[in-house]
């Protein structure tokens, strides 16, 4: 049953396995495990950005092709349900048909990216993706009517998700709509990853390794690998954009620094990277680590920086704001030296 | 012995159809000209549009023709490359900033020097960088594309976040130097003289680019390397150390166009060279990866179109590029002037 569940690609490593089993049981039990607003903002941050990672590994990872316009269907989702709920009203009606009209605009770009850049050469895609997401970034923002431009807009979730909603106490906790809106956080994401997590086991995941490890011979073994690319893009945009709509569903507001930033694409790309390119699971580790050292670690720099404040240029360093600098240096030594990223590093040394 | 077979070479004419799709993309930055001319109908805007449109697209192309040849020499695709532009912009302006006498003082000479030395020390310290950044960054990873662009678009977070620790998180308000401020009028039109500036510069660098990949031994030796490394180093050139040299000059030429490009805005910030490489990124793909003349009608054609857009329909101009470059692939899917590349 579990082994179906995920679709039969098990960890494989024990210590992996207690690190997976941790972040779910972690998660599955965040409002009562860490109470507080930050903890749980962090939790439901954990699951939207697993989802992410994981759908863009199946871009990255299992089909060998950059992407820099995730963070852009990302966007397209959270957009996607704030617009509908805000012109529609709120209610759960808004939300689905938000959720799934930025799903199909993702996968529709996604498609007519695809088909300009990928027939050619796929280092096209790199390219054409970055400058079609950049434009798009400055699209939103310039477009202040629609979309509220820079500062985004805030809007209303169903009632019963709101922290109105109180349903009583368990465990001395009070229950309120933001945990059950938590749980919708954390269940799509749940079956939206345990999806990707069948998708790339399938024969049509299979088809998609061999395309990148060598896409001239899946060619002449007869599958259209330009086909299969264009198909994981889709695929991929659509995920993204569900995890988009549950972003904002959580926040109850878009803007373009949550969604469509450049900054949110490179956190995605070094969450896959560091985690591990070529497994879902890695996505999870990453996604996982990388946020909550977001949260927790820049703290830790601040303080780091105040105590070396004496010496003026590694004060400068060690500043919590050039926290990129490290992910930037930690990101090339990861490519160089671990290229299967966290997961291939335990699933060899067991 | 028999005769040799009766030959009779055929001398086809070229139907003239086939001669103009052949010679389409030389004629499309005439094309573009006149359409803007008749479309906003008053010469003078015309021309002060142009003069930006033209001194917009040179700077591009002085970005853009690096890029485009470390690519077509080694099949790399360095995503670092918008930092070079960073780099050279705040060393240049550094320089410009810390000569603020000469900068200031009203003569040409003095004006022009210290451009020419910013341009020199950006130049400089890029070209460096761009060394190292071989050795260190892209060397490892030859032949992955995928690692490459990884790797580079890491490289390129780690400089600018470099520029930020060495010059501050904020961006850089500057003024030109004195006798580069203002415009000429010229038939009622406005015309700023860096622009102009700009397009010289551009021209120079165009035609003496031009003149060593026609008339010199390297220049040949860089063709054909796009053309077909593998038999450039059969014959026993020693294409690395060439592309180590391109590699090399494509980013004092980043460089180059940072300093520029800062002396146009007037402000400088760390991401301005991650900004540009949107624009470098479509004109190397509308030139044609690995092509110095397909950048720079790329260059021109989105530096003349984007000014155009902006005077006649303002809310166009942020999708006018990505229109560009879609009708472009529309119409020929490698680029205006692929190189042929044997693979």
């Amino acid at each position: 049953m579990l082994m179906r569940l995920i679709s039969g690609d098990s960890p494989r490593s024990r210590l992996l396995t207690a690190l997976l089993l941790v972040i779910f049981f972690g998660l599955l039990f965040a409002p009562f495990l860490f109470p507080g607003v930050r903890a749980l903002e962090t939790a439901a941050r954990i699951c939207v950005f697993i989802l992410l990672a994981a759908s863009y590994d199946l871009l990255l990872g299992y089909t060998g092709v950059v992407s820099f316009a995730h963070a852009m269907f990302f966007g397209m989702g959270a957009y996607g349900v704030g617009l509908a709920s805000q012109h529609m009203g709120r209610g759960f009606g808004s939300l689905i048909f938000g959720s799934l009209a930025g799903a199909a605009l993702a996968a529709a770009f996604a498609l007519v990216i695809a088909l300009f850049s990928l027939r050619v050469r796929a280092i096209f895609f790199a390219m054409i993706t970055l400058a079609v997401a950049s434009a798009m970034a400055v699209l939103v923002s310039q477009l202040s009517q629609i979309t509220g431009g820079e500062d985004g807009f805030t809007f209303q979730i169903p009632r019963a998700l709101g922290p109105a909603n109180r349903m009583g106490e368990f465990g001395g906790i009070n229950i309120t709509g933001k945990i059950l809106n938590y749980y919708v956080v954390f269940f799509v994401s749940l079956a939206l990853f345990l999806s990707l997590l069948r998708i790339v086991n399938s024969p049509f995941g299979r088809v998609l390794q061999a395309i990148r490890e060598n896409d001239f011979r899946a060619e002449a073994i007869g599958y259209r690998v330009v086909r299969y690319r264009i198909i994981a893009t889709c695929i991929s945009a659509a995920v993204a954009a569900l995890a988009g709509s549950l972003f904002a569903l959580w926040l109850r507001y878009v803007g373009p620094d949550t969604t469509l930033s450049f900054a949110i694409m490179l956190d995605i790309l070094l969450m896959v990277v560091i985690g591990g390119m070529g497994t879902i699971w890695g996505a999870a580790i990453g996604a996982t680590l990388m946020v909550l050292a977001q949260t927790y670690l820049q703290n830790l720099m601040g303080s780091a920086a105040e105590a070396t404040a004496a010496i003026p240029l590694l004060s400068r360093l060690l500043d919590p704001d050039r926290w990129l600098l490290w992910l930037g240096v930690l990101f090339i030594l990861s490519v160089y030296f671990f290229p299967a990223g966290i997961v291939g590093r335990l699933r060899t040394g067991r | 012995m028999t005769d040799a077979p009766d030959h009779r070479p055929t001398m086809a004419d070229v139907p003239i159809a086939d001669r103009i799709a052949r010679a389409m993309p030389l004629l499309l930055v005439p094309i573009l000209l006149v359409v803007g001319f008749v479309a906003i109908g008053n010469p003078s805007s015309w021309l002060t549009l142009t003069v930006s449109g033209l001194a917009m697209g040179m700077m591009i192309f002085i970005m853009a023709s690096g890029l485009t040849l470390v690519f077509g020499l080694m099949d790399v695709i360095s995503f670092g490359h918008g930092a070079f532009i960073s780099v050279g912009a705040f060393v240049g302006i550094s320089v410009v900033l810390g000569l603020a006498e000469w900068a200031q003082a009203p003569s040409l000479l003095l004006n022009l020097g210290v451009v020419l030395l910013a341009v020199l020390a950006a130049m400089a310290v890029t070209g460096l960088l761009g060394w190292a950044f071989e050795r260190v960054i892209v060397k490892p990873v030859y032949g992955a594309h995928l690692k490459q662009i990884l790797v580079t678009v890491g490289g390129l977070i780690v400089i600018e976040q470099l520029i930020h620790v060495i010059w501050g998180p904020d961006e850089i308000f500057f003024a030109r130097p004195e006798m580069l401020k203002g415009a000429f009028t010229f038939w009622g039109a406005a015309l700023e003289k860096f622009r102009l500036l700009a397009v010289v510069i551009g021209l120079v660098l165009f035609v003496a680019m031009r003149l060593v990949f026609r008339r010199t031994r390297i220049g040949l030796i860089v063709r054909a390397g796009v053309e077909n490394g593998e038999m450039v180093e059969a014959l026993g050139y020693r294409l690395r150390l060439v592309f180590v040299g391109v590699f090399i000059a494509g980013s004092a030429l980043a460089g180059l166009g940072g300093v520029m490009w800062g002396l146009y805005q007037e402000v400088i910030t760390a991401g301005m060279g991650e900004e540009m490489m949107i624009l470098v990124f479509i004109v190397v793909i509308i030139g044609g990866l690995g092509s110095v003349e397909g950048a720079f009608i790329g260059a021109l054609m989105v530096g003349l179109l984007q000014n155009y857009i902006a005077f006649l329909e303002p809310k166009l101009a942020l999708i006018s590029n990505i229109g560009l470059m879609t009708a472009i692939l529309m119409w020929r899917p490698q680029g205006m002037m692929p190189v042929v590349k044997a693979k």
